[in-house]
């Protein structure tokens, strides 16, 4: 297990949805909170380490990190 | 004692679930050991999938109409109010007309999605859709005028209804112009907030190229952030601007506000076991159709298969036996590819769709559906 020493102003718990269910609970986050933001999105579909990392740089927003937790990963997002 | 079991919604769900009750559970309704009430705050059920066909001036919202109680077997009991409060704790209802709250043993909530185009700025003012009578019945009107121009389909909020019905529209506009010669006077582009034309992988790999062999543009990750009706323009949050004449928009979905306030799910879908439909944040709450989170489509398929699994959990559980039916993700859809063509795609949480080739046959087979759905309703078919 990876940890970071982030700590996201905001977490979205998308554990259980199928794709595009957690990119789109990031979106919807995202759309509602100011620049500057850190969202975490938890995630346990194999889609989203592809999903997130496009969809962040399409939109010019940053993502941080990426944890490998034991049942599911942890994208850490900073809106633009 | 009587079990009371009360059903909120009268969609697909609710009225499928109600009739499925009344056959399994008869003799014990006609003993009054049961009780099963439906309740709606429309005296109608509607057939949504009737609005697709309304804007090409091919159906009439009434044609999606039939009074709940001519579909719903007489043992049910339905009474036609708002709920107003959800009590999981003390299982009891609070409606607008009833002087006493409605207590329950059992509560499935059937209550299906409501839009929310206000969350974006502009698109309630500057977009047209076919996602409610009024507004399929608006976009009739500009449709039947509109002659040149770019028209735009944007999905702005998934999860959404009927995720197959944009691009439905965007083939049968294609199609609708092309037959009447005014095809090349109209530009077509679909707009999806993920990279790929549709939520699912394989749907989006079969429509990806009949888009663009039909010469339907395409904007991928394009998440609407604000309409502008004056200036005619859509803005994304990732930045890129398109000009319309025409803005069809598949808008923001929620559930009912009372779902978030008994705690049950965020933004009134409820969180649910996807293969048991219960409701995980209180005891003897299920959900179905749209109202269940479970990843599947919201899809009126969906909502029937999963009534027959919740009437048969219930008949079980009164009965004092365990209760074995579960929720395999079971979802059939038809897709229309033009006027007269259509796929068909079946799936489940294992098995991934494959479209069938666009036919005749099919696009048949799907307004024969259209009209044998009131069968459906009535626990027919």
């Amino acid at each position: 297990m990876t940890t970071t020493e982030i700590e996201p102003d905001e977490t979205v718990d998308s554990r259980g949805a199928t794709c595009p269910g957690p990119l789109m609970d990031l979106i919807g986050k995202i759309r509602n909170v100011d620049p500057g933001t850190v969202v975490a999105l938890r995630s346990d579909a194999e889609q989203s380490k592809t999903d997130v990392p496009e969809w962040t740089e399409e939109a010019g927003n940053e993502l941080l990190a990426v944890e490998e937790r034991d049942d599911h990963t942890v994208f850490y997002v900073e809106k633009a | 004692m009587t079990d009371h079991v009360v059903i909120l919604g009268g969609g697909t769900g609710g009225t499928v679930l109600a009739n499925n009750l009344a056959n399994r559970l008869g003799a014990e309704i006609d003993r009054g050991d049961v009780e099963v009430t439906l309740v709606n705050d429309d005296p109608d059920h509607v057939y949504k999938p009737v609005w697709l066909y309304v804007p090409f001036g091919q159906r009439e919202p009434a044609d999606g109409r039939r009074p709940l109680g001519d579909l719903v077997d007489d043992r049910i009991d339905i009474r036609i109010d708002r709920v107003t409060d959800i009590d999981t704790d003390a299982k009891r209802l609070e409606a607008r007309e009833s002087t006493n709250p409605i207590e329950y043993d059992y509560l499935v909530l059937a209550t299906g999605s409501t839009l929310a185009p206000e969350e974006i700025p502009g698109l309630a003012e500057g977009g047209h859709n076919y996602y409610s009578e009024a507004g399929s019945e608006a976009l009739r009107e500009e449709l039947l005028e509109f002659t040149e121009g770019h028209i735009v389909l944007s999905v702005v909020g998934t999860p959404h209804m009927c995720p197959a019905a944009p691009l439905e529209f965007v083939f049968m506009v294609d199609d609708w112009f092309r037959k009447r010669g005014l095809r090349e006077d109209v530009d077509v582009t679909y707009t999806y907030p993920i990279q790929r034309v549709h939520g699912n992988p394989h749907i989006a790999e079969w429509a990806q190229p009949i888009m663009e062999e039909r010469d339907i543009g395409v904007e991928t990750f394009f998440n609407a952030e604000e309409v502008d009706p004056e200036a005619g323009t859509i803005t994304s949050m990732e930045g890129t601007e398109l000009d319309y004449d025409l803005l069809v928009d598949i808008p923001p979905h929620r559930g009912i506000d009372l779902v978030a306030e008994a705690g049950l799910g965020d933004r009134g879908w409820v969180d649910v076991d996807k293969h048991t439909l219960e409701a995980t944040g209180a005891e003897n709450v299920y959900a179905l159709g749209d109202t269940a989170d479970t990843g599947v489509p919201n899809a009126g398929s969906v909502a029937h298969y999963q009534a027959g699994v919740v009437g048969q959990r219930l008949a079980s559980d009164i009965r004092g036996r365990p209760a074995t039916a579960t929720y395999d993700g079971k979802t059939l859809c038809f897709i229309e590819t033009g006027m007269d063509a259509a796929s068909f795609v079946e799936f489940d949480y294992e098995n991934p769709p494959s479209p069938a080739p666009p036919s005749q046959k099919l696009h048949w087979s799907k307004l024969a559906y259209n009209e044998a759905y009131w069968l459906t309703a009535r626990g027919l078919l």
